[in-house]
């Protein structure tokens, strides 16, 4: 029965001059999701809103399903697209809407006329009066209550009129590409696909960066963590992933620097590595998946020393989260299945059986002047190297 | 150079397989049951494999029925005397060291309320004969036990585990896991004591997704997959015609050789045992070469963990598997290592590695020099 979507925007609403560019990007991301899902879709902008209108059969769960996933949407109200026949015709129209939306009629309600064509015969106030005498009239059970009602019943006259009572709620935040571009740590783990949801979530686009160590993490482990990409880039739109061999510098480590400092000098080097691509990109901050506490090389202590090679900001969306509230949002994304596949990742061959959870950051710059020799080739080689993959 | 090693996964179709599933894709592609002359054209394939198979076996036509492969069979054959003879008792043995195909049904029934006996092995994988032979009791309507054990590939003495059987109780019925022992063994179910048995075609170069279960004329199964009555109503679904073309022509072409191709692969199989006897802390589980089967070597590289090792190895095209599925997080050791009595160390460093008779000494000897290269490097870096 429906025909059409009007989309609910919050943020956005409010962002002055720079409305129009938040709008056309929210337009362009709507699109972008609809883009698989069966059915013709027309993406218009009127008078500030927006709406989605539906060609022929479609889908409707698949679109809503969809809808749900773009981000700047607040609601989302399925809206009965009828052809103006005349007032007579739209109230019959209206009470069958009721009776089929609410069968048990026992709710409170409320109309809400807009008439938008100006030329129409009943101005607002009297709709919103004539309708809802009608209602009163035919769906005995159901109660007018003008300051909380139930249901908010829109009838819009336009060209065409346009009924609407239910809003899906939206994923909220704003659409991607309207706040620049960040590089995000991707491991195979559950933290990172949710940080790079978060940023996503607040209007930026996602390019992501991932450390291979073969032969000690598998093929596999590589197609998990691009299937994840993939599954965050539902989300955010088309990722672009490069892939950085990191073994030889792994294993250069390994030789070089004391074993329970290997995970936070690791880590240290991924962080530039990452800046790196992120200057290429011209991705202007890093996401991680960090929140305080989590494991040995996420205490305040080791934040601060992997922080400090960067110059960029790094985003840390998790940082006061618990596993659980992590887990929560992974779940509700639907990263969590393949996050928790059991490849090992780069991250936990090596390490140590007791890593340093307090490490000074002086100790660390020392052992680090023993890979002096040869880390900038290694850093430039793993950088040159990398493979960049697509993700869409 | 590539040496493939893992055939105990799964083997590369003989191109005389290949042609003739082809020609029943694109010519003779009509369906047995239509009575048409597409379906009669079609018929003659599943007679002519049935035909094969059951000479090779030296069985009757009527007991061979066609599955979509191993693990159905041994579903099939577990559940469906289960069912069928339920009123003669509740009892099934099996052994300690069974694929999933077997374990995982056992364990199915064992929740419906069968009771269910397990015998060990000892540190070769030799299944106890005494031990199986007490625990058969006048409630035991099955003994399950395989041929080959896919993981470390120890042989059981199947005709006298039937004889011993039958001393015991007469009506109980033996199950023999063959997946991996068809076409690496004349097999003859008739002078062995079996009752039931379990054949996957694409172990022996034939297609993915058809198995044989051979079922004794007097023995009393249930059908588990019903509908429209195929295979005199034992096992219903359309005939699989390119897959049963395809294992009757693979199981002929393995016959012609078999004797010949068994040397070879045990000739092959001391080269790497001896080979990997000479590089250091590296122990090969199993049996004796010569009494385990031709194309299973299963070792320990103490101190690397199988999964890199695999990995570094498939850096050179050498694909083998690993003995254990492990993961930093959640260790699902083997369970047949485990019940042979192998240590942690051993368990998370072992490989499998597989032939067949197309495989060759270069590949082995590539292999070996491979291995003598890489371990060094790889105990160097390990977790401290």
């Amino acid at each position: 029965m429906f025909k059409a979507f009007l989309i609910k925007y919050a943020e956005i609403g409010i962002k002055g001059k720079n409305r129009y560019l938040f709008e056309d990007a929210l337009v362009k991301q709507i699109r972008n999701g609809l883009r698989e899902v069966e059915g013709t879709f027309k993406v218009v902008r009127e008078q500030g809103r927006i709406y989605v209108f539906t060609e022929g059969d479609f889908d409707y769960d698949e679109t809503v399903q969809a809808l749900k996933r773009v981000f700047g949407i607040a609601g989302i109200c399925p809206v009965v697209v009828l052809e103006d026949n005349g007032f007579e015709d739209l109230a019959k129209q209206v009470v069958s809407y009721m009776k089929t939306m609410y069968p048990e009629l026992n709710k409170t309600f409320k109309v809400h006329a807009r008439r938008a064509k100006k030329s129409y015969p009943l101005d607002s106030m009297e709709l919103n009066r004539e309708l809802g005498g009608r209602i009163l009239d035919e769906c005995p059970g159901l109660k007018v209550d003008v300051h909380k009602p139930e249901i908010y019943l829109t009838v819009e006259i336009r060209q065409k009129i346009y009924i609407y009572s239910e809003t899906i709620p939206g994923p909220g935040g704003m659409p991607v590409g309207t706040n620049g571009s960040a590089m995000l740590l991707l491991s195979g783990g559950i933290d990172s696909p949710v940080a790079g949801y978060m940023i996503a979530k607040r209007g930026v686009k996602l390019e992501a960066v991932y450390f291979h160590a073969p032969p000690y993490t598998s093929e596999r482990a590589k197609q998990k963590v691009v299937d994840l990409a993939k599954l965050v880039a539902r989300y955010s739109g088309p990722i672009r992933l490069h892939v950085v061999n990191f073994t030889d510098i792994q294993l250069y480590i390994y030789d070089k620097c004391p074993h329970d400092e290997l995970t936070i000098i690791m880590r240290r080097y991924m962080m530039k590595i990452a800046e790196e691509f992120a200057r290429k990109d011209g991705s202007l901050g890093l996401i991680t998946g960090e929140s305080i506490g989590q494991v040995a090389s996420q205490t305040m202590q080791s934040l601060a020393c992997t922080n400090e090679v960067c110059t960029m900001p790094v985003f840390r969306p998790l940082i006061g989260f618990d596993k659980q509230e992590i887990l929560d949002i992974a779940l509700d994304i639907n990263t969590y299945e393949t996050s928790v596949l059991p490849y090992e990742d780069c991250c936990t061959i090596f390490v140590a059986k007791h890593p340093v959870t307090k490490p000074n950051l002086n100790i660390i710059k020392r052992s680090e002047q023993n890979l002096q020799e040869k880390i900038d080739e290694m850093m430039r080689m793993a950088i040159e190297t990398a493979e960049t993959i697509e993700v869409q | 150079m590539e040496a493939y090693l893992d055939n105990s996964a799964t083997t590369r179709c003989y191109e005389e397989v290949k042609d003739i599933v082809v020609k029943t894709m694109m010519e003779d592609y009509g369906n047995p049951s239509a009575m048409h002359l597409k379906g009669v054209e079609a018929e003659r394939y599943l007679k002519d494999s049935t035909q094969t198979l059951a000479k090779l076996m030296k069985v009757q036509e009527g007991e061979i029925y066609f599955t979509s492969g191993g693990t159905e069979s041994n579903n099939w054959a577990l559940m469906g005397t289960a069912l069928a003879n339920r009123r003669q008792g509740k009892h099934m043995i099996t052994t300690a060291i069974e694929h999933p195909a077997v374990a995982a049904p056992v364990a199915f029934l064992e929740d419906q309320g069968y009771e269910v006996t397990r015998i060990g092995v000892d540190s070769q994988g030799r299944v106890d004969l005494q031990e199986l032979e007490d625990a058969v009791n006048e409630e035991t309507i099955l003994v399950s036990v395989m041929y080959v054990n896919n993981e470390i590939g120890s042989v059981q003495d199947i005709a006298a585990i039937g004889e011993r059987i039958k001393r015991k109780n007469p009506k109980t019925y033996l199950h023999v896991d063959a997946t991996q022992a068809f076409g690496k063994y004349r097999i003859l179910p008739k002078r062995m004591g079996i009752d039931l048995l379990s054949i996957s075609g694409h172990k022996f170069h034939g297609p993915k997704g058809i198995g044989v279960l051979y079922i004794g004329e007097k023995v009393k199964v249930h059908p588990v997959i019903l509908g429209g009555g195929q295979q005199n109503n034992m096992r219903s679904g359309t005939d699989n015609v390119p897959g049963v073309a395809g294992i009757g022509k693979a199981a002929e072409i393995i016959y012609q050789n078999l004797e010949s191709s068994q040397a070879h692969m045990y000739d092959l199989k001391r080269h790497l045992t001896e080979g990997l006897k000479k590089l250091p802390d590296v122990v090969v589980h199993g049996m004796p070469v010569e009494e385990g089967a031709p194309h299973i070597v299963n070792a320990s590289f103490v101190g690397v963990r199988s999964e890199v090792l695999l990995h570094t190895l498939e850096d050179r095209q050498i694909y083998v598997s690993a003995g254990s599925a492990c993961s930093s997080h959640k260790r699902a050791g083997s369970s047949t290592l485990t019940a042979i009595g192998c240590s942690k160390a051993e368990l998370e460093s072992s490989l499998r590695f597989s032939f067949c008779e197309m495989t060759t000494m270069e590949e082995l000897d590539y292999t070996l020099e491979v291995l003598g290269e890489v371990l060094p490097m790889l105990r160097k870096y390990t977790r401290r």
